[in-house]
């Protein structure tokens, strides 16, 4: 009868062994953190972007921003003018919005015009800028991770990009496993 | 809480967001929540519609209570009593 008992018991404790090895799984493969692939290099995405993360951030979500291609745009410093670039990169350089408040709108540009009016409405309706965006981002603790691979190709150089305090510079892979990770991603 | 109730509430922290949009309350709710204590009511102030939807998520996602919403002349007062995370 008592080994009956102990055996019972001994099974018990196996399966809830088991159980909180993958419970402890599932925590971990779900975290409070939203990742977000920014692609585009629209004002108007970018913007989205950035409220949506802060807003996460705000609410203790732990946000991850990777920019790779024409976002790249967003994270230059207009005062920065690194050197020793080749003919395409200076081209390119030369053709790409140089920061934030370079970048087109989506819809409506009107050769400059459409982004005059939205930052104009966005100070009427109490918005945040886009400088200011990236400032409270960065108290925030929003992490921004650069894609190395689009960067090299689009001949940018990590000394035209903004002096942001949670800078990192990765590959496509670092998306994906944050990503895995996250409760949520977007990709913008 | 009725409307009545809310208002006698004793509020430790006034936050006017008045000034910001989406989402800005709410970054202000969050950073004025860490001066209050446990059990203490805050009340938001905000001329942003979306902030009456966003603050009783946000509660409900931090563990704090969300008590319910006054609508005033052009803005909304919101509140809370922050709980242990």
């Amino acid at each position: 009868m008592q080994e009956e008992l102990l055996q019972q018991i001994n099974e018990l404790q196996e399966q809830v062994g088991k159980l909180k090895k993958k419970v402890s799984k599932i925590e971990n493969a779900r975290k409070d953190q939203l990742s977000m692939a920014v692609v585009s290099g629209d004002m108007d995405k970018v913007m989205a972007a950035m409220i949506m993360g802060i807003a996460a951030a705000a609410m203790d979500t732990k946000v991850k921003m990777f920019f790779s291609f024409w976002a790249l745009s967003a994270l230059r410093d207009k005062n920065k003018n690194p050197k020793g670039k080749d003919f395409i990169s200076k081209m390119f350089g030369i053709m790409l919005p140089k920061g934030k408040n370079q970048l087109k709108l989506s819809n409506m540009n009107m050769v400059g015009i459409g982004p005059m009016m939205i930052k104009y409405l966005m100070k009427k309706h109490n918005v945040l800028s886009l400088d200011e965006m990236f400032k409270t981002a960065g108290e925030l603790g929003i992490e921004i991770i650069v894609c190395e691979m689009s960067m090299g190709l689009m001949g940018f150089k990590k000394e035209e990009f903004i002096d942001y305090p949670h800078l990192s510079y990765a590959g496509a892979a670092t998306f994906v496993t944050d990503a895995g990770e996250s409760a949520a991603q977007l990709f913008i | 809480m009725t409307n009545e109730e809310l208002k006698n509430l004793e509020v430790t922290k006034s936050v006017d967001a008045r000034g910001t949009a989406c989402p800005g309350p709410l970054l202000e709710a969050k950073k004025a929540l860490g001066t209050i204590e446990e059990g203490e009511i805050m009340e938001i102030l905000s001329a942003d519609e979306g902030t009456k939807v966003d603050i009783p998520k946000w509660c409900t996602k931090q563990g704090h209570d969300y008590l319910g919403t006054v609508e005033e002349n052009g803005y909304y007062k919101i509140y809370m009593r922050k709980n242990e995370i």
